[in-house]
């Protein structure tokens, strides 16, 4: 079968070796996590426990009454030490709950499984999925309930699962769906019944072939549930190219998947609603990669929402060489922090820790106009022109070539001979033109 | 922990390892075969002009640079490129000294008055060239025969001769494919050579470096062209400087466009225009000044061939 793949887009090095066959292992609990309360699309949540009182896992503690929003829940249980700001991978600092752990790991009462799930309607399955504060694992952290009802004269056909990992180095998806194909599949299903569609296709990236075959095994008895292998390039699992490479559908420019019929979400997603649905979890904890030249001993590793990264550091034997750089994400997308004690939150999937030669920024050379970061854009920009425009401030041309179409994958800056920092500057200039839109 | 100490930069955090003086020296490389048929076929006095306007263009580069306080940046390599492109379109026995003014001239007006690197809106190795040609004509069209070659053409002794598009336009005579594809023929110091040519062109698409937009397209356009006016197209194809032209200078990244449907209308404007100056023009040879014309197009092809964005066709209502 020819596989799917989209124009542009480029080969990063992959690096996904470190980590390529280890387990996932989950982790003691820690003694401490700081789960924000703002990890997601949408508007923040307020706590609704106070300094003090006593959590157990997967009480809710922190919720909104906005449409757009996702609750959060205690992924340890213990104490509410302090509610308070703290540094983010955003690179923010934001309002937090600090809990301590009793070290008993008690769950809350309202974690149960459900025996009724055969008789629940889309709506009450959209409620679980809300509930269980069920966000986009992928990184993008969109609520999830809310890509799954339509707006009002839309609709859905076919729903797509997101197992490209694109991203390098990471591998969290990767053994997600090696190990635990059942689970992604009965996800699957569920989030078909919630949508109402029919058929559902995952793709994964074609140098995954455990994982296309263990999904291979468990879906070929399942009526519309299919396994599509992908060119290995990236960003096959941005949303757009994902759609495109499978599909052959072309989300529109300033649109959504819905507009094509499509709803789009990460395996480790499909994982989480049925974790939600069946046996009654919310989001309290998600799978990682931690890996990257610094670390001592890369791993997979499953974990509680709001586990600081230092903790995680020592977890996987600390550092091997002094650390230059800690990205959260991967090396394409990821967002480079100033800090280790950061807690992982539902959108982290990796921990990167870099040192040596890798780290240090290259001098910016005249832009030699060559092109590659035309044809690198999947988007089909001119990055250059962007980047140019932005750095004289000419907001407009900008806006006129598309910059708000950039979906920032980082493929010009990742090209260019001249080491320009393309992205950088057409996200500032995405940042300014909705600035200005909203201003007036 | 190294709290303070960590690098914070915007993403990405991987990068290609091809920077812009890897594909410079690239070039230069790909070069290599152009340089050594040169030397082969019209001696050591070839690799003297190489090394006068490599050597003088890099120095002119760092100088000015150097005078005007601005960071040195001939280790991009880009100063020996054009350097050598400009040796590589000179007659053999040109002075020198020509060659060197030709040089200095590329390098101070083409390239550093505009800006420098990727500022520049003509390609500086073929203004070097046609400053040389109205400067000193007659030293420019002055060819002779390769070393290896005895004069078999009646009427010109062993130093002096005519290249294969003069001898076909003016005396009628062609030159047989082997010696054009081989390069034992008169012509400037790296046109002859076609199989040289080709292979540095194949080597710099296998690195990335070059597309087929622009060579193919003007190559076709002058093959198209020359046959419907009934001549030989192959003939065209490996006289004079077009495969240099084609492979080499009209796909310079800075003076070429950018956008993928701009590179071949640009290609079928540089094949236009050569077959039009070779077939009326007073010039036997046409692949300098269309190559130039066309830089002076490029801007203007750039904004008309603008890429359709992904996502664009099917506006939202």
């Amino acid at each position: 079968m020819a596989l799917g793949t989209f124009k542009g887009g480029g080969h990063p090095c992959y690096n996904k070796d470190a980590t390529l066959g280890k387990p996932i292992e989950s982790i003691s609990l820690p003694e401490k996590v700081v789960i924000p309360l703002h990890q997601h699309t949408g508007a923040p949540c307020k706590p609704v426990v106070n300094v003090g009182d006593e959590v157990k896992i997967g009480q809710k503690i922190g919720d909104s009454d906005a449409t757009l929003t996702a609750p959060i829940h205690a992924s340890i249980s213990g104490k509410v030490k302090a509610i308070t700001e703290h540094p983010q991978s955003t690179g923010m600092d934001g309002m937090s709950v600090i809990i301590e752990s009793d070290s008993f790991g008690t769950l809350d009462e309202s974690i149960r499984p459900r025996d009724n799930v055969d008789r629940l309607n889309p709506e009450e399955l959209i409620g679980i999925i809300k509930e269980a504060g069920i966000v986009g694992l992928g990184g993008a952290a969109f609520p999830t309930y809310f890509k799954l009802s339509p707006p009002k004269g839309k609709s859905f056909d076919c729903l797509l699962l997101n197992g490209a990992e694109c991203e390098p180095y990471l591998s969290a998806d990767h053994r997600l769906m090696v190990e635990r194909p059942n689970d992604v599949v009965d996800g699957a299903k569920l989030l078909m019944k919630a949508t109402g569609v029919k058929r559902v296709i995952i793709g994964i990236e074609n140098n995954k072939p455990d994982a296309i075959s263990a999904l291979n095994k468990v879906a070929k008895d399942e009526e519309g549930i299919e396994i599509a292998g992908l060119d290995v390039k990236y960003p096959q699992g941005a949303e757009k190219q994902l759609i495109w490479a499978i599909l052959r559908r072309e989300v529109p420019s300033g649109g959504l998947p819905v507009d094509v019929g499509v709803v789009v979400n990460n395996v480790g997603t499909a994982v989480a609603v049925k974790e939600a649905v069946i046996h009654g979890s919310p989001l309290v904890r998600r799978v990682i990669t931690v890996t990257g030249s610094c670390i001592r001993e890369p791993k997979n590793l499953m974990v509680p929402i709001g586990t600081l990264v230092s903790d995680i550091i020592e977890i996987c034997g600390g550092t091997q060489a002094p650390l230059k750089k800690l990205v959260v994400g991967g090396p394409m997308m990821g967002i480079a922090q100033h800090t280790t004690e950061i807690p992982v939150t539902k959108g982290t999937s990796g921990i990167l820790l870099l040192s040596g030669e890798e780290v240090v920024l290259k001098d910016v050379l005249p832009c030699i106009r060559c092109g590659k970061c035309i044809e690198a854009c999947p988007m089909n920009l001119m990055p250059l022109w962007l980047a140019d425009y932005e750095e004289a401030s000419r907001f407009d041309d900008c806006e006129r070539l598309g910059a708000l179409d950039c979906i920032e994958c980082g493929c010009c800056s990742f090209i260019c001979p001249s080491h320009r920092r393309l992205v950088e500057g057409i996200r500032l200039a995405k940042a300014e033109i909705v600035a200005r839109r909203n201003a007036g | 922990m190294e709290s303070g100490k960590l690098i914070v930069s915007s993403s990405p955090h991987q990068f290609t390892a091809i920077s812009t003086p890897i594909i410079m020296s690239d070039v230069l490389f790909a070069l290599m075969p152009a340089c050594f048929a040169g030397v082969w076929f019209f001696g050591l006095r070839a690799l003297g002009m190489i090394a006068a306007c490599v050597g003088s263009a890099v120095v002119t580069e760092a100088l000015l640079q150097k005078l005007c306080g601005k960071p040195i940046t001939v280790s991009d390599y880009s100063a020996a490129v054009t350097g050598l492109l400009l040796a590589l379109v000179v007659p053999p026995d040109l002075p020198i000294w020509v060659g060197v003014f030709g040089s200095v001239f590329s390098i101070s007006i083409a390239k550093f008055t505009f800006g420098g690197l990727g500022h520049n809106i003509f390609n500086p190795a073929l203004i070097g060239r046609a400053f040389l040609l109205a400067s000193w004509p007659v030293f420019m069209t002055k060819w002779r025969w390769p070393i290896q070659e005895a004069p078999w053409m009646p009427g010109f002794d062993a130093v002096t001769t005519a290249t294969p598009l003069v001898l076909m336009k003016h005396f009628n005579v062609k030159v047989p494919y082997n010696m054009l594809f081989f390069g034992k023929v008169a012509g400037t110091i790296g046109e002859t050579s076609a199989i040289a040519i080709l292979l540095g062109a194949a080597y710099l698409m296998y690195r990335g470096h070059i597309g087929i937009r622009i060579p193919f397209s003007f190559i076709g356009t002058v093959v198209v062209i020359t046959a419907l006016f009934g001549q030989d197209p192959l003939f065209h194809v490996l006289t004079g400087g077009l495969l240099l032209g084609a492979f080499f200078m009209a796909t310079d990244y800075v003076t070429s466009p950018v956008t993928p449907k701009g590179k071949v209308a640009y290609g079928i404007g540089c094949g236009v225009l050569v077959a039009l100056i070779r077939l009326y023009g007073g010039y036997p040879e046409g692949v300098c000044y269309a190559i130039l014309i066309m830089n002076a197009a490029t801007a203007l092809i750039e904004r008309y061939t603008l890429p359709r964005k992904f996502g664009e066709v099917k506006k939202l209502a």
